[in-house]
């Protein structure tokens, strides 16, 4: 369910997901774009995903949490249920965690 | 339900894994703290008899009210704040202050804090607050600094002296890392170490901040990454006590001249240490939770070395 939606940054999101489409030719990526917030861990912790792709992170525990990136990303104190969405446009490793609970840690690996 | 004896003369240097065990099993309001010639000890249960019999300054601890808190694990948060307020009214002896070890709110929203506001203050009281996680959720931190952080450093640490005692708050929420637990920081542990400059060694030592300062359980992020570095600071000195909050249950350590001791919630409990798959709020059948959640009371008292913590559940 990797899903480009061309609006705004047409041409590199364009090329993104011409990239995508040769990555894909040649390998089977893993096509999952969502990371569930549950009892305090991201699952999956580590997701490897197409340049272009949007992964939506959601929080289903009765704890605020928060996914941040340094540098990269910093999503706003998500309460229960609360998402946060972010569209990886450049290819490396993504690491993050829970700013409120540091030992929370996942990673993004954008290929 | 009887008080906790921090008396370990006979004990060797710590508590015994039963003794912490019992601590861990018990449900409360609050600690009351007691101070008898510089130690903290705690008396047991807030609106005890032994509450009533003792002598010298006691002030009180409350701690993660969470206010705005509305899931299962207690629908209502705001009104156990004010079961616990009315306990601490009902105490037969008037503590000196409060001190309240972080998380008043449960998502910094102005409503969450003028609420907690309203009900604290019912106490008639003075607090002292430290931050929590969940105070510092709001555009750098403004509402919390505004509220309660005039005249503190930095993001909110500050220190004052009450019947001879020396109360240092810290905050360590703030600046965290991956992968860590909380933290200090070398700007509050520079200042630590000069505000304990020139301090007689026989003064007593309280030190309160929301995240425990010791190593509880690294795997639910319960311990503070640089806290010994702050105790490195501490050594020398006769009478050490530590409080914190965040855990959301009774737990006891002693090393050497330093108690540590964490305070129940008034808002929801959490499970002990590894029994369940996180720390998040722990449903407990609505008869029960009452005997989770509570405040502690402190007691001090000149002459003896000891210094009394009650922890009092708000039912039981």
């Amino acid at each position: 369910m990797t899903s480009v939606t061309l609006r705004s940054h047409g041409f590199r999101l364009a090329m993104a997901a011409a990239i995508s489409l040769c990555l894909g030719a040649a390998h089977a990526e893993e096509t999952t774009t969502n990371v569930m917030i549950d009892n305090f861990t991201f699952q999956p912790a580590e997701l490897t995903v197409k340049v272009g792709t949007t992964v939506t992170w959601k929080n289903r525990d009765d704890i605020p949490h928060t996914v941040v990136s340094a540098g990269k990303f910093r999503s706003k104190t998500m309460d229960t249920d609360d998402s946060f969405t972010f569209t990886f446009t450049a290819a490396g490793d993504y690491k993050y965690f829970c700013s409120l609970h540091p030992h929370m840690t996942g990673m993004i690996k954008v290929e | 339900m009887s008080g906790f004896d921090h008396d370990h003369d006979n004990e060797g240097p710590g508590v015994s894994r039963r003794r912490v065990l019992e601590c861990m099993t018990w449900a409360g309001t609050g600690v009351l703290w007691t101070i008898s010639g510089g130690v903290p000890r705690s008396l047991g249960l807030v609106g005890s008899a032994q509450a009533a019999e003792s002598a010298g300054m006691t002030f009180l601890q409350i701690s993660d009210s969470h206010v705005g808190f509305d899931k299962p694990a207690n629908p209502n948060a705001l009104g156990t704040l004010e079961e616990a307020i009315a306990k601490i009214n009902a105490m037969p002896a008037k503590p000196s202050f409060m001190i309240h070890t972080g998380d008043i709110s449960h998502l910094s929203k102005p409503v969450e804090f003028d609420n907690a506001d309203r009900i604290i203050s019912q106490a008639k009281l003075d607090v002292h607050y430290v931050p929590g996680e969940h105070d510092f959720l709001d555009e750098e931190n403004k509402l919390y600094k505004e509220r309660y952080g005039r005249g503190a450093k930095g993001a909110g640490w500050y220190s004052f002296d009450a019947d001879g005692v020396h109360f240092i708050g810290l905050v360590n929420v703030v600046n965290l890392k991956a992968g860590g637990l909380g933290n200090l920081g070398s700007e509050q542990l520079e200042w630590l170490e000069d505000d304990l400059k020139g301090k007689s060694k026989s003064t007593p030592i309280v030190v309160f901040a929301h995240i425990p300062l010791w190593t509880v359980y690294p795997e639910w992020g319960w311990g503070t990454e640089d806290g010994a570095r702050a105790l490195d600071y501490l050594k020398g000195f006769g009478s050490v006590t530590v409080l914190n909050g965040h855990i959301h249950q009774v737990m006891q350590k002693v090393e050497g001249n330093v108690t540590f001791h964490t305070a129940r919630s008034t808002a929801f409990p959490q499970p002990a240490p590894g029994t369940a798959p996180s720390p998040g709020p722990m449903k407990v059948a609505d008869d029960k939770l009452r005997g989770l959640l509570g405040v502690a009371s402190i007691n001090f008292k000149r002459g003896t070395q000891n210094l009394a913590i009650i922890d009092t559940p708000l039912q039981g």
